[in-house]
């Protein structure tokens, strides 16, 4: 500091020392955002503010939630639900916001691989993206036990017994996760843990670096047009708003980002008070009883589709039992989205639509992860577990031709 | 020149103690996770099964995990490698847990099989799986027979017996 | 325009998967079963038309009834304690206070003429098998059995339409067997009697209009059978407006914040329409300069 000048104002005082007027210039008024985009841009803010409400509401929930296998379900069915003033509203907002993030993750994520933006130095984006999708997961799945009901208990069990099947260390690393040989008392506190701090920490991290890692190769348009956004920043601080290619990030990005918000929450409020089942399944209303199975186990519905996944295979192929196949293929399924960036071997940035092989391999990704899903949650009997088979199969092969196809389809474009 | 080698080992030395310090401290991270004492010294469950009858499937509990013993009828045949004598009768003494993903089978009567509700799997009355994706038989819990009763988690002779003929065949 | 387009296309992509994970694939799990039948026309011992002689009823009630069954609306205490009685036939027999209110007249004539086949519990006592339900058949002349059905009718008292009335219905209908926890009501059989009576610990109810569902309870209060064949759980013979009552109390104590619930979401809902809607005309000033 050269020269030091008492502050004529508060504005001052602090901008002093805090440097308020850069900062607001960098975060908002001069951070550029392509003008050419649609509402579907809007789910990264969509997804702060599901963030921020789940945070909220579960600081609330842990005033009075209890981590204990004998007093987990009452804290959060009675006291919870009944007796502390508005907690079933936060319970509500918290499980139904859970299951609606990921529903915008997925959007959030497929409008990625629709526009090409996880490629041309946007990998970062990609990777750090899909590091939150893996966190957002890890979450889920240990905050789906804390109410301790029968699908908390029973889906714990499942997932965790999934391990076993790592050759070696399978059985003894079960056991290590659930902290007993059974999923009991140590595995609920350790899981509780994880829930409400080191997971949302490392969120918090990962959000931190994901907004980061948009800084420097600028947020993808409708088009998948590269520009000197410099050039195009100059031309709209010089007046030529409506000239120019970009648009700050506030008020201009923001004011679109909010009315979307506005209306995707008159959604979400909608099944937060009048339409939860789907999110706060009835059978996770009885206590767990870890000698009784219910008639049907499955997970949240997002996670129905990499289970489709591991269930499919139910045979043995080539002396592999089905069991092994299938975690085989689960491991491949969670790991091979990360890697999309080096899957996809042409150059082209445009919407998947515009790519003349790729917008076929897109729709069937898509087609292939509703039946997934679907499926996922019907009983694999009879023909069921065959259409399980087969989607789970369609899942590796369309993941395996992806380079290929995309390698012919830059032959093409450039034979043109 | 010297001075600069000598930084260099310095700092080396110092980046490897402070590895040291750190996988130690993952090494007790890793320890704290692991299943308590009390937890894993914890039951040896003690089954009497002279009482039971025959063709009911009777369920008890060791460590968490449900175990099916069934006393056979005069018609069942025992399987070798498989059937526990205790007495004068034969049983199976199985864990209850079906070895696809876990969940409890039910015990059908009437055509003397085990059928698994969550994906299907079916076993016959020895746990050997019969139809879906169980990818082995019912597991044998450790067990000894002491007179009329049995000790589940004591590895009895006769269980080391049984584990050897298995594994050999 | 374009952004509508995107937007019919993910609403559709939405809606197919939701309809197929939630609406069809519980049609799939959940089968739909008969309707509920609150005339219960399987049971036909007694002709239920005849009329009945509640004066009549009073004495046949007491020289048949009373040396098990407590009648404390008629002064007629328990024969003897909850706990007594459960050790002496398995589980308490119920006061009969209530019994003309709640209970079907066709089914509760049924009952007293042959207890098994009106609860469906054939499976469990079959005829001559070892185990006997500890209420033996009453094979009257089918006038008797109609007096004492109107007798118990002439004694049962009104309940009101509010919690405290459901909950005496429940109590009445239900308390014998299953808990209460969030309401505090504990079953009048103790626990271990119940457990080797009926085989299993009858579930606690707390949380059953959750777990389970109106639409569900419905059927299954009616005829337990028809959703869990094999179930030791009786038929319980449960007039239609009783049935409501039980179900409308295990709403109050399972689900208390329903009202606050609705109301609640209204307000919420007009609120974020009115934040959408200012939300929408501040873009569209925003973004008309350019644009």
């Amino acid at each position: 500091m050269a020269e030091f000048k008492p502050a004529d104002s508060m504005y001052e005082w602090f901008d002093q020392r805090l440097g308020i007027d850069k900062f607001v210039k960098v975060m908002m008024t001069e951070y550029w955002i392509p003008k050419n985009i649609n509402f579907l841009w809007a789910m990264g803010v969509l997804l702060t503010v599901m963030f921020t409400l789940l945070l909220v509401s579960g600081i609330f929930l842990l005033m009075y939630y209890k981590p204990d296998v004998n007093m987990a379900f009452d804290s959060v069915n009675y006291t919870i639900m009944q007796e502390v003033g508005y907690g079933w509203l936060f319970r509500h907002i918290h499980a139904v916001g859970a299951s609606v993030v990921f529903l915008i993750i997925y959007i959030h994520m497929f409008t990625g691989i629709y526009y090409g933006s996880y490629k041309k130095g946007r990998e970062m984006i990609w990777i750090s993206g899909m590091l939150l999708f893996m966190l957002f997961s890890a979450e889920g799945f240990s905050g789906y036990m804390l109410p301790w009901g029968q699908m908390s208990y029973w889906a714990a069990y499942v997932i965790t017994e999934i391990f076993g099947g790592i050759p070696l260390i399978g059985g003894d690393l079960v056991i290590w996760i659930r902290g007993n040989f059974y999923v009991a008392d140590a595995t609920l506190t350790r899981f509780f843990m994880l829930h409400v701090l080191l997971i949302p920490v490392a969120i918090l991290g990962a959000i931190v670096f994901h907004f980061y890692s948009l800084r420097f190769p600028h947020v993808n348009n409708e088009e998948g047009e590269f520009f000197d956004f410099d050039e195009e920043a100059t031309k709209y601080l010089e007046g030529d708003k409506k000239g120019s290619k970009v648009v700050p990030f506030w008020p201009v990005f923001l004011s679109k980002d909010f009315f979307v918000l506005g209306f995707f929450l008159l959604f979400f409020f909608y099944l937060v008070f009048f339409h939860y089942d789907f999110a706060m399944d009835p059978i996770n209303f009885d206590k767990a009883d870890g000698l009784k199975t219910p008639a049907h186990i499955y997970p949240e519905w997002y996670f129905l589709w990499s289970y489709e996944v591991l269930r499919g295979w139910f045979f043995e192929i080539a002396g592999v039992s089905g069991k092994d196949l299938g975690l085989m293929a689960f491991g491949f399924a969670n790991a091979i989205f990360l890697v999309l960036p080096w899957l996809d071997r042409s150059p082209m940035v445009k919407p998947a639509n515009q790519r003349p092989y790729f917008k076929y391999w897109f729709w069937l990704l898509i087609a292939d992860l509703m039946v997934l899903t679907e499926f996922g949650k019907l009983p694999p009997t009879g023909p069921n577990a065959w259409v399980g088979f087969g989607a789970s199969l369609m899942f590796l092969v369309l993941f395996i031709a992806l380079p290929f196809i995309t390698k012919a389809e830059a032959k093409k474009v450039e034979g043109k | 020149m010297k001075d600069e080698s000598r930084r260099g080992f310095i700092g080396k030395a110092f980046g490897a103690v402070a590895a040291v310090g750190g996988v130690a401290s993952l090494l007790a991270m890793k320890k704290t996770w692991d299943p308590l004492p009390s937890v894993m010294t914890a039951g040896f469950t003690t089954v009497d099964v002279s009482a039971l009858e025959a063709n009911k499937l009777q369920i008890s509990v060791w460590r968490g995990k449900p175990i099916f013993i069934l006393k056979y009828t005069e018609d069942m045949k025992p399987t070798d490698g498989r059937s526990v004598k205790v007495g004068d009768h034969y049983y199976s003494v199985m864990i209850g847990l079906c070895t696809h993903l876990g969940c409890i089978p039910g015990y059908e009567e009437d055509n003397k099989k085990f059928k698994c509700a969550c994906h299907g799997g079916e076993y016959s009355a020895d746990g050997k799986q019969t139809f879906g994706p169980p990818p082995r038989p019912l597991d044998i819990p450790p067990y000894k027979i002491n007179g009329n009763t049995l000790v589940l988690g004591e590895e009895g002779p006769e269980y080391k017996a049984m584990m050897a003929k298995a594994g050999g065949a | 325009m374009k952004e509508f387009k995107i937007l019919a296309v993910l609403v559709a992509l939405v809606g197919i998967t939701y309809y197929g994970i939630e609406p069809y694939a519980h049609s799939v799990m959940h089968p739909e079963v008969a309707a509920a039948d609150f005339t219960f026309k399987d049971l036909k011992n007694v002709d239920t038309k005849l009329v009945g002689n509640a004066a009549n009823g009073k004495v046949l009630v007491e020289t048949n009834c009373v040396s098990c069954h407590g009648i404390e609306k008629a002064g007629n205490p328990a024969p003897m304690p909850a706990a007594d009685a459960a050790a002496a036939y398995g589980v308490t027999p119920p006061d009969l206070s209530h019994a003309g209110r709640i209970y079907d007249k066709n089914y509760l004539a049924n009952f007293i003429y042959d207890p098994v086949s009106a609860m469906h519990l054939n499976h469990k006592y079959p005829v001559g098998g070892a185990k006997q339900f500890p209420m033996p058949p009453f094979p009257l002349p089918a006038q008797d059995i109609m007096d004492m059905v109107a007798y118990l009718q002439s004694i049962a008292p009104k309940v009101a339409d509010d919690k405290a009335g459901h909950k005496a219905t429940f109590e009445a209908a239900c308390g014998r067997c299953h808990n209460m926890k969030y309401a505090s009501i504990e079953a009048t059989t103790p626990t271990d009697s119940l457990k080797t009576y009926m085989g299993a610990t009858p579930p606690d109810l707390s949380q059953h209009i959750k777990s389970r569902g109106e639409h569900y309870l419905h059927s299954f209060v009616n005829d337990p059978q028809v959703l869990l064949k094999g179930t030791s759980m009786p038929r319980v013979g449960l007039n239609e407006k009783a049935q409501e009552e039980v179900i409308a109390y295990m709403e109050e104590v399972g689900d208390s914040k329903k009202a606050e619930r609705e109301t609640i979401g209204l307000y919420v809902m007009i609120y974020t329409f009115i934040f959408a809607i200012l939300a929408y005309l501040w873009k569209r000033k925003i973004w008309s300069e350019v644009h």
